[in-house]
């Protein structure tokens, strides 16, 4: 199949939306532009309130921006009647925090709606269903009713529907705020398969930094309307440069020593970065095996993002200044990236 | 011991028939143009579908005036239009407009009442999906709301019974017709007491099988 990774698929060009409230506009997004390439699974991470579930609205126009142009794949829906963005919305799947599910309709009709609205024949219908049901293993549940599911069910009859017209691009709007860690793992999961499987461009939007560390490829930081840092997870994750940013990922990261505790120490204190399989070398203990250096870990964390093994660790490094020199050339020759605290 | 020597079993079966065809005719019309009325509403209203603050003003300003008229009063105000619809305005016939034009503002209401139960999230999900506004109402709104309109036709057709019995006053035909006829005119407490206690049984059953419906169909 040809390769269409790397191309643009949605496009955010200057977006703004603002809302009377009362005599008042507020502003809920400034001037956000973003792209979202196929393929890919970009986050939105922001405190409630900073304008991502607005944001996330705009892209299949349950909002429609106050200005700016929204592009997915080569049609500006920004510029379409309402019969055309009806019809270009059923290449836009999407879920929501709460699954918005049918109540009165069995799993099965829920995930038949959108096929129902598409004016698929019954045959059709129950065939896509029936691999949709096997998609998000929920074939046994066909006949229930939203009620008698588990959040997680729910959520996943959510994703069945959201995909049955085969689209584009999966919207997920808190897809997993509202359920418990464990849950929200299998959902994680299964969304990553679908994105490797089908090719499925993912564009979400959390308050919660392990949901982009566990499945993003890129990531944008929005604060008060505005996206204040975006790039590649890894690079965001490693090097937050926005206090807004660095509140996050303290969100995942191990707070073992405070700065207080740093402070107070005498030796020459490092912040080691792993990235790929350094990760698991005994690379450290072999920088300072040759010197009398000795070492203690002050912090670390050890962990994954999406399939990329890394590592970042506090480190003070006791012993004279020429070795301690020696052993941070060593590491950064092992492909460490070392620097002063 | 009372004696129930007035009571003339087959008047009263035939005037129970009527009552049960005035109801039964009524309420089929009011569900129709109430479902329509109802609709209208809610989808007008502020932050729906199809908001127009001055549709909705408008038909909610007529809604209000029908249900401040009294029933005995409406009955007796749009007797000329009742005569061009059906050539009467007596009997089970005269009866049927002005019963459908008291019940269907009040049915109106409760459907839009109902309608707005429906989870807005749903509704955003199925615009997600590209539905169409008439999808919607189609598939979402009526769909969602199934169990509350159920209790809104159950309480209609209870209140359209009380109508029948009072458009007795004007000749209507039906229970209230022969309890005001014999039991108030005549003096014949007997059928007063017979037909009151078949309006008792009318909207026991009535009541019972609107609330098992609603059970039967409720998803929550």
């Amino acid at each position: 199949m040809f390769d269409r990774r790397g191309l643009q698929l949605i496009r955010l060009h200057n977006i703004r939306k603002s809302y009377l409230v009362g005599a008042v506009s507020v502003e809920a997004v400034r001037n956000v532009s973003l792209t979202v390439q196929m393929g890919e699974i970009f986050g939105i991470i922001g405190h409630s309130g900073a304008g991502k579930s607005t944001l996330l609205r705009c892209v299949n126009l349950l909002e429609k921006p106050t200005s700016g142009s929204v592009t997915v794949g080569d049609v500006e829906l920004t510029g379409l009647s309402e019969r055309q963005l009806q019809r270009q919305r059923r290449r836009i799947g999407m879920i929501f925090q709460h699954f918005n599910l049918l109540s009165m309709a069995t799993v099965r009709d829920n995930i038949a709606f959108p096929l129902t609205l598409a004016k698929l024949s019954k045959a059709e219908v129950n065939k896509r269903v029936d691999e949709l049901l096997k998609l998000v293993q929920l074939e046994q549940h066909a006949d229930k009713y939203p009620a008698q599911l588990s959040g997680g069910q729910k959520q996943r009859v959510g994703i069945a529907r959201a995909l049955a017209n085969n689209p584009d691009v999966l919207l997920c709007d808190e897809a997993t705020s509202a359920l418990d860690p464990q849950t929200t793992n299998s959902i994680l999961a299964l969304l990553l398969d679908i994105n490797a499987k089908l090719g499925i461009t993912i564009l979400l939007i959390t308050h919660e930094m392990n949901v982009i560390r566990a499945i993003c490829d890129r990531v944008a930081v929005i604060d008060q309307g505005e996206i204040v840092e975006m790039g590649d997870v890894l690079q965001v994750f490693l090097k937050p440069e926005h206090p807004v940013t660095r509140d996050f990922v303290d969100q995942v990261a191990d707070s073992g020593a405070n700065g207080q505790l740093l402070r107070e120490r005498k030796g020459r204190l490092l912040r080691m970065t792993y990235i790929g399989d350094l990760t698991y070398e005994p690379i450290l203990y072999n920088a300072v095996k040759p010197t009398s250096v000795q070492f203690a870990i002050l912090q670390g964390t050890v962990s994954r993002m999406k399939q990329t093994p890394y590592g970042q660790l506090i480190v003070e490094l006791i012993g004279g200044d020429e070795e301690i020199e020696r052993v941070i050339a060593e590491l950064r020759k092992e492909g460490l990236e070392v620097e002063a605290v | 011991m009372m004696s129930f020597e007035n009571v003339r079993w087959p008047e009263i079966w035939d005037a129970t028939k009527d009552t049960l065809y005035m109801m039964t005719a009524s309420l089929i019309f009011t569900i129709v143009f109430g479902l329509m009325l109802g609709i209208i509403l809610f989808l007008t209203s502020h932050r729906q579908l199809l908001q127009q603050p001055i549709v909705y003003a408008v038909l909610s300003f007529i809604v209000n005036v029908l249900r401040s008229v009294p029933f005995v009063i409406l009955m007796i105000m749009i007797m000329p239009v009742t005569k061009i619809i059906t050539g009467t305005t007596l009997g089970v016939e005269g009866s049927i407009p002005p019963l459908v034009v008291a019940a269907t503002p009040f049915f109106a209401r409760l459907v839009e009442t109902s309608l707005r139960e429906v989870d807005r999230g749903v509704i955003e999900a199925a615009q997600a999906m590209g539905a169409t506004k008439w999808d919607i109402v189609r598939y979402v709104l009526l769909r969602e709301s199934s169990p509350g309109l159920l209790a809104a036709v159950t309480i209609t057709a209870v209140t359209l019974v009380s109508y029948t019995a009072m458009s007795g006053v004007i000749g209507g035909g039906g229970l209230g017709d022969l309890a005001l006829r014999y039991g108030y005119q005549r003096f014949q407490t007997d059928v007063m007491l017979v037909t009151v206690a078949l309006l008792i049984v009318l909207v026991q059953v009535l009541q019972t099988i609107g609330d098992a419906l609603v059970r039967r169909y409720s998803r929550k």
